[in-house]
């Protein structure tokens, strides 16, 4: 247990709206050990961007925690005074956000900006304005020393996006949130960047959630797979286990769908018809029913538990109950 | 005759040339498709077709008709044949008007005041798989994927010969894009369009492209079939491209060919090939200028093509 870094632990997490609780998270688990790249895969609206302010305390007036922890180095989380989560924040875990176009201030030089995220080091102005040169430099950014003085428009996407993992890793955080820093980048810098993640990952030694809904990148880099649907996890494994022998419907279909997938071209692409259910008003029984090709009666009346299948490998399907070890 | 005629189409953005002489054909009913990274001048090149973006020099020729630079006048009768759908599909609707009459519109602008407006947009809602009810709605009530649906709804109205299609699949889910991509196939087939689709997702290429082009720093580098293209890629950027693709298998094994640096600025294009500072193939030849040569209905730009089976 002790190389456990991140755990979640049964978090439930709602949105207080007009129309009643919105139960953005039920029941999510899964843990981020030290140095390990955890990938969490899911489409629009099944609780990605819910799970990661609820990780950092972000999370919007209308949030309530419903249930759970969330754990780091042993510590809730969601029971830390504000004052000692600020100082957890960008120092023991630190963020890349999705759009790189934004995450910088456009009226600051980036040398600027990066030695203003170093207000908690002790160390002297020269020394930080190196730091900064230095982490540009592991990053990839040619000539850094001279690229410092320059704005954030005078940089590519695929620089800003860079940028971003150099700032976040400058405090030799324990835990990096990526969530979909490659989405907004074309696939020549998306590979780019998920070597340079790879390549950072190994020399600073920090664990990563890695948030996509692109299954290519999540196959080539994460070591694990945690997989959403409508605010629940619905699988979780070792990414070979998730992608070779998928256990859930929704997974399973998922990547069928992935047209990377087929080689040849085809007249139609598989899809998953239907939409996802109304999280304000949930339906009983398993949330991805109405659109599984294999629901029976039973799927109607009980939410299937995510059981562990073998070491490491968890699913939330009643297809699986005899062979779940319970 | 082909449907449109492209040829040497150059655009400038003041001191920025954008599009550097871009010439392709598409016929009826065909599907082409426009592939490069960002800031290749793709979309200038579309938007230039639809009249939307200056092209100072070159011809776009549609049905044997010179458009390029045409007046208003001469171009609204032709837009009834040559439909855009827009990138941002929610952004491309305006937030007041509900969906009936957006798609509607195309009908009162060419001044058709003889449709059934209410019975069009339900025939056009039920040609994209959308519920007749729709028609009532807004579009911050739709998803993306509706809102896409809704675009490709308004852009057919007209019945056009030809839809331009700017990342049509950009920002859908993986079980969303596939629907888009059949209902694009699928109304291709019915009403005899010809497309040109505009995408850096190469996956999303391989299924509904005949023909595609590879476009860097605002010309084409690699052009022929899409068969070809993907089992025999010439030029050594499409070569890049083609393997920056993730494949969604933790053991599939990538034979990765790192695309060195950024692409030049267009205020400061390179010598010689374009793309010799960033080619992994570059030789001694590539500082001398490549002509655009067709072979067999491929056509290339590059000194030092590969060949297939070359190790990459």
């Amino acid at each position: 247990m002790s190389d456990t870094l991140l755990e979640i632990d049964r978090l439930s997490v709602d949105y207080e709206t007009a129309r009643g609780d919105l139960k953005a998270l039920r029941d999510i688990s899964f843990d981020v050990r030290k140095g390990e790249i955890v990938g969490i895969v899911g489409e629009s609206g099944c609780g990605k961007s819910t799970l990661i302010s609820s990780i950092l305390r972000l999370t919007a007036p209308n949030t309530r925690f419903r249930q759970g922890e969330v754990r780091f180095k042993g510590e809730d989380l969601l029971q830390l005074p504000e004052r000692k989560m600020r100082n957890l924040r960008g120092a023991d875990i630190s963020i890349v956000f999705q759009d790189p176009m934004q995450t910088h201030n456009p009226v600051l030089s980036i040398g600027q900006q990066m030695l203003d995220i170093q207000h908690r080091s002790k160390t002297s102005k020269p020394e930080k304005r190196t730091r900064a040169a230095k982490m540009l430099g592991a990053v990839g950014i040619p000539d850094p020393e001279a690229r410092l003085d320059q704005f954030p428009h005078e940089f590519s996407g695929g620089m800003r996006q860079r940028i971003a993992i150099a700032m976040a890793l400058m405090s030799e955080p324990d835990l990096l949130i990526a969530d979909e820093p490659t989405t907004a980048l074309d696939a020549t810098l998306e590979v780019q960047i998920i070597e340079r993640l790879q390549e950072l990952q190994q020399e600073f030694d920090c664990a990563i959630l890695f948030i996509s809904h692109h299954l290519g990148v999540i196959a080539e880099l994460c070591d694990r797979v945690v997989v959403m649907y409508a605010g629940a996890v619905v699988e979780s494994g070792e990414v070979r286990e998730i992608f070779h022998d998928p256990k859930h419907p929704y997974t399973r279909r998922l990547i069928d769908c992935d047209p990377g997938h087929i080689k040849e071209r085809a007249r139609v692409l598989p899809t998953i018809p239907g939409e996802v259910p109304d999280l304000a008003n949930l339906p009983g029984g398993c949330i991805f029913r109405d659109r599984c090709d294999q629901a029976m009666a039973r799927c109607a009346s009980e939410v299937p538990p995510l059981a562990q299948l073998k070491e490491g490998h968890h699913a939330a399907c009643w297809l699986n109950h005899k062979e779940a070890a319970e | 005759m082909s449907l449109l005629n492209v040829k040497d189409l150059k655009t400038s953005y003041g001191p920025v040339n954008v599009l550097a002489g871009v010439s392709f054909t598409v016929e009826p009913g065909e599907t082409y498709a426009l592939v490069g990274e960002s800031g290749s001048g793709k979309t200038t090149v579309i938007r230039a077709i639809a009249g939307l973006a200056p092209a100072q020099e070159g011809s776009v020729k549609f049905d044997g008709q010179e458009i390029r630079g045409a007046s208003e006048r001469t171009l609204r009768p032709l837009r009834k044949d040559i439909a855009m759908m827009f990138q941002d599909p929610v952004g491309s609707l305006s937030p007041r008007l509900t969906i009936g009459s957006l798609i509607t519109e195309p009908y009162r602008i060419q001044g058709m005041k003889d449709r059934d407006l209410d019975a069009e947009a339900k025939r056009l809602l039920e040609m994209v798989n959308l519920p007749a009810h729709f028609a009532s709605r807004y579009p911050y009530q739709l998803s993306g994927g509706q809102a896409r649906r809704v675009g490709v709804a308004r852009a057919l109205a007209l019945e056009p010969k030809l839809i331009l299609a700017d990342e049509p699949t950009a920002g859908l889910d993986v079980s969303v894009q596939g629907e888009l991509l059949n209902l694009l196939n699928d109304l291709r087939e019915r009403l005899g369009l010809a497309m040109v689709i505009i995408t850096h997702n190469l996956n999303v290429v391989r299924h509904v492209a005949d023909r595609m082009g590879i476009m860097y720093l605002g010309r084409l580098v690699e052009e022929g079939t899409t068969e070809a293209v993907f089992h025999d890629p010439r030029h050594p950027y499409t070569r890049c491209l083609l393997s920056a693709n993730p494949e969604p298998d933790p053991d599939a094994r990538l034979e990765r060919i790192a695309l060195k640096g950024e692409p030049p600025s267009l205020l400061k294009r390179p010598s010689g090939c374009e793309f010799r500072e960033r080619c992994p193939f570059a030789q001694e030849i590539c500082t001398r200028t490549p002509q655009w040569e067709v072979d067999n209905g491929h056509g290339l730009r590059c000194l030092a093509p590969l060949h297939e089976g070359r190790a990459a």
